[in-house]
């Protein structure tokens, strides 16, 4: 009975859904004050069905109702309370269900913060969220219903596909939907405008908080599941060119391109039509991205569903809401028009290079993840993008990217003229490259050019963006968020780019046949293989082997990698043993046992590799700072107020 | 004049630029592109002899042999029609299991298949969708259980 009552409110949400965007579109167009009063509580009244069905969802994993097919498949009477509320989006209908509650969401939260935007323009907003909200709860209905029955119920479920028990895991797709979802928002600002005809600076200051917020949530969700696959798949790498991950990454990049566009448009009032644009692709690539891990056409390593006609249904929504988008674009974006020109040294100019670089990279992963398909949707013979491919075009895009930063961190709006600045940019490459030099054959060696001249921008981008705000201190002037946020972001980019090439060119790994006493030697290191003993928990058995970490000699740890089955998905799983250090980390992993008392051993030394993790999360901060500068807080005292609670809760 | 001058450059630098980025594009993407092979299309002499490809299909089952105390491991791919013997030397993922789909990556040797990396999805279900697509164009004899 409760599991129907789910099904009764996606049921009622997809027509509040409908409503929103009837009466937000349709009322904005006719201006009826009537009309546009129904949006707010349609939006309210889908957030309360929306939490309603996933409450009953939950419940369903929570007390075990295995009558319930997808808690049967995805749950198991010896899994944990915390993976049976995870398991909610364990696979394909639940996290449909999560992707439509936060959308749910986040509309609410445009509901409540858009009180001081004009009414017809906040309604056209809620109304395009409408649409996008009616067609995923439509498909979810029609071909993923997470409330459909199994009768007879079994006596127990198939449990949580096993790699997915992990609490970085558990967390990883909601932060990573709420970046995806709200890309949503900053679309559905954009196709408002459009429908508006009438694209200013507020408007873009309107969606700068918007945008950042959904991109800081994106950066720590991506940087939350390369965290996972590097310490729960067992390979030791942060980043391995999977589909599923440059899913991800795509939509990122191109959302970093937007919220740098939507600067210039909202500063100066320039690139009105590049920056709709790119918020159109930043959300269809968000799309995009759900139809690859949904759809399960892909070759993937970690794609957990598989079925192509839900793929279809996705690939046409996909093309309405894109198609739409565009369609109002050739037809409004010919009205905007831009009031001034810039200097090929100004700023302006530099953002438009940083954002050619970022969309020119997007387009990279785009071409390596898509070529398999389209060539198999074309008939042809079937292939596949190995990493070099992506190995060998990213970092050029990547170097450029981040030297271009460095130098138009120093432009001035409008009229550059980088003579003025040529001392700022001498002195930031010499301190930068002195600095990478120095961690290159300081701390390392030379190994090749490519990382070498990576790690010297690295450094460049961190003392080029300190200038500003070390000028603004002396002189005693103010420091506005904005500026700290912008710093900590630039500073995560160099922090990051630093740490992938010394990951890249510094990492030492030896796969080898290890008996218990024997030690694999690694520079200065030496990992010895002590003991091998059985471990149980409470849905899984294995062994757990101990392994101590030598340097010159002496003991300095002792890591305890494991291998696990399963139980009920009979699965094998390597739990890798990591020792962290501040400049390296330690990793071992059991591959499996090779007979004659030896096992396969995986050991490695990553250095930096947790710092390209701790980057991304300083840039989701400086993001996140940076979207609660009170610049775009609202004037009247009540609104002020909440967007100061939004600013607080951004900043956590 | 100078002005157009100027430009001009600017749009030649631009154009050449442009076309080396492409053809230095094409070159990386033809490069690392990798095709799909079965074991009957290797049978056939179809897969290329001196050029990396990927083998897909199943572990015969009760064909893994291993060297006791080492990673070298050997096993044969089957579509059901035809099998091609497989090396390897290292690290077998968690999945790899006889009877199951597998996707190989590697060369032709003497009628080798020498793999240098075995990939088998965390995914207890898991069938690579090229070998599901292998096998549904060119169905096992009746008499053969696909086991899975």
């Amino acid at each position: 009975m409760i599991p129907e009552l789910g099904q009764f409110a996606l049921v009622l949400a997809l027509l509040m859904a409908a409503a929103q965007a009837v009466f937000g579109l349709w009322g904005a167009h006719r201006g009826d004050p009537r009309w546009l009063a129904v949006v707010r509580p349609a939006v309210a009244g889908q957030f309360v069905l929306m939490s309603t069905a996933v409450g009953v969802l939950i419940y369903a994993f929570v007390s075990f109702d295995f009558s319930v097919l997808y808690v049967a498949s995805n749950s198991n009477s010896a899994l944990p309370t915390f993976y049976r509320v995870a398991a909610l989006w364990g696979a394909h209908e639940g996290s449909l269900l999560l992707w439509g509650w936060i959308l749910a969401l986040w509309t609410l939260a445009v509901a409540a913060f858009s009180r001081h935007l004009p009414a017809s323009f906040a309604s056209r907003v809620m109304g395009v969220l409408g649409v996008v909200s009616f067609g995923f709860l439509l498909f979810t209905l029609y071909t993923s219903n997470p409330f459909a029955r199994l009768l007879p119920a079994p006596a127990d479920g198939r449990d949580l596909n096993p790699v997915l028990q992990d609490p970085a895991l558990a967390i990883h797709p909601p932060l990573l939907y709420m970046g995806y979802v709200g890309m949503a928002v900053a679309y559905a600002f954009a196709c408002a405008a459009m429908l508006e005809g009438k694209l200013d600076q507020t408007w873009a200051r309107w969606t700068r908080p918007w945008t950042t917020v959904a991109w800081c949530f994106l950066s720590v969700g991506i940087a939350l599941g390369s965290w996972w696959a590097y310490y729960e798949l067992g390979w030791g790498g942060y980043w391995f060119w999977d589909p599923v991950e440059n899913a991800s990454f795509m939509p990122w990049l191109v959302g970093t391109a937007l919220i740098h566009s939507l600067a210039v448009t909202e500063k100066r009032g320039l690139f009105k039509s590049w920056t709709l644009l790119l918020a159109i692709l930043a959300f269809s690539l968000s799309l995009l991205g759900t139809f690859l891990v949904r759809s399960g056409v892909l070759v993937s390593v970690h794609s957990f569903a598989a079925d192509p006609s839900r793929g279809m249904f996705i690939l046409g929504f996909l093309v309405c809401m894109i198609g739409g988008a565009l369609i109002l674009y050739a037809w409004r974006a010919p009205l905007l028009k831009s009031p001034a020109g810039f200097d090929v040294t100004a700023r302006e100019a530099f953002l438009l290079y940083n954002n050619i670089a970022l969309v020119l990279g997007a387009l990279v992963v785009f071409i390596g993840t898509l070529a398999p398909l389209v060539n198999d949707a074309l008939g042809m013979q079937s292939i596949s993008v190995g990493p070099g491919w992506f190995k060998y075009s990213f970092p050029y895009v990547a170097v450029a990217l981040v030297a271009l930063v460095s130098v138009g961190i120093h432009a001035a709006w409008k009229r550059g003229r980088l003579g003025e600045n040529r001392r700022r940019l001498w002195i930031g490459l010499g301190a930068g490259a002195f600095a990478g030099l120095l961690i290159v054959f300081g701390a390392y060696q030379w190994e090749r050019a490519l990382s070498t001249i990576g790690i010297v921008c690295g450094c460049w981008v961190i003392v080029s963006s300190l200038f500003d705000p070390i000028d603004r201190w002396r002189r005693k002037l103010t420091l506005p968020r904005a500026i700290i946020g912008m710093t900590i972001a630039h500073i995560g980019l160099g922090v990051c780019v630093i740490a992938i090439c010394a990951v890249e060119s510094y990492t030492v790994e030896r796969d080898v046949p290890l008996a218990p006493g024997e030690t694999v030697a690694m520079g200065r290191y030496a990992y010895r293989f002590d003991t091998l003993e059985p471990v149980e928990g409470p849905n899984y058995d294995g062994v757990r082997a101990q392994v101590t970490v030598l340097r010159d000699g002496q003991p300095i740890t002792v890591l305890h990698p494991e291998k696990r089955n399963y139980w009920v998905q009979r699965s094998t799983m390597t739990e890798a043993g990591i020792h962290a250090r501040w400049n390296m980390d330690l990793f071992v992993a059991m591959g499996e046992d090779l007979g004659a008392g030896r096992w396969s051993v995986r050991a490695q030394l990553r250095p930096l590799i947790d710092y390209v993790w701790l980057a991304a999360f300083l840039m989701a901060l400086g993001g996140a700072i940076a979207a609660s500068d009170p610049r775009y807080r609202i004037r009247q005292p009540i609104a002020d107020h909440q967007a100061a609670a939004t600013g607080a809760a951004e900043a956590t | 004049m100078m002005a157009r001058h100027k430009r001009l450059w600017m749009v030649v630098g631009i154009l050449a630029g442009v076309s080396v980025a492409a053809w230095l594009g094409t070159q990386a993407f033809r490069s690392n592109v990798m095709f799909f092979f079965d074991p009957t299309q290797i049978a056939a002499g179809e897969a290329p002899p001196d050029k990396r490809f990927r083998l897909g299909g199943m572990v015969e089952k009760g064909s893994v042999q291993k060297t006791a105390g080492t990673m070298d491991v050997k096993f044969l791919v089957t579509d059901f029609r035809h099998t091609v013997p497989v090396t390897y030397t290292g690290m077998l993922p968690d999945l790899f299991r006889e009877g199951q789909g597998v996707v190989a990556h590697g060369h032709m040797n003497h009628g080798v298949f020498v793999a240098d990396e075995i990939l088998a999805k965390h995914d207890e279900k898991y069938m690579p969708p090229e070998v599901a697509k292998s096998l549904k164009d060119n169905p096992p004899p009746p008499n053969i259980t696909t086991g899975s």
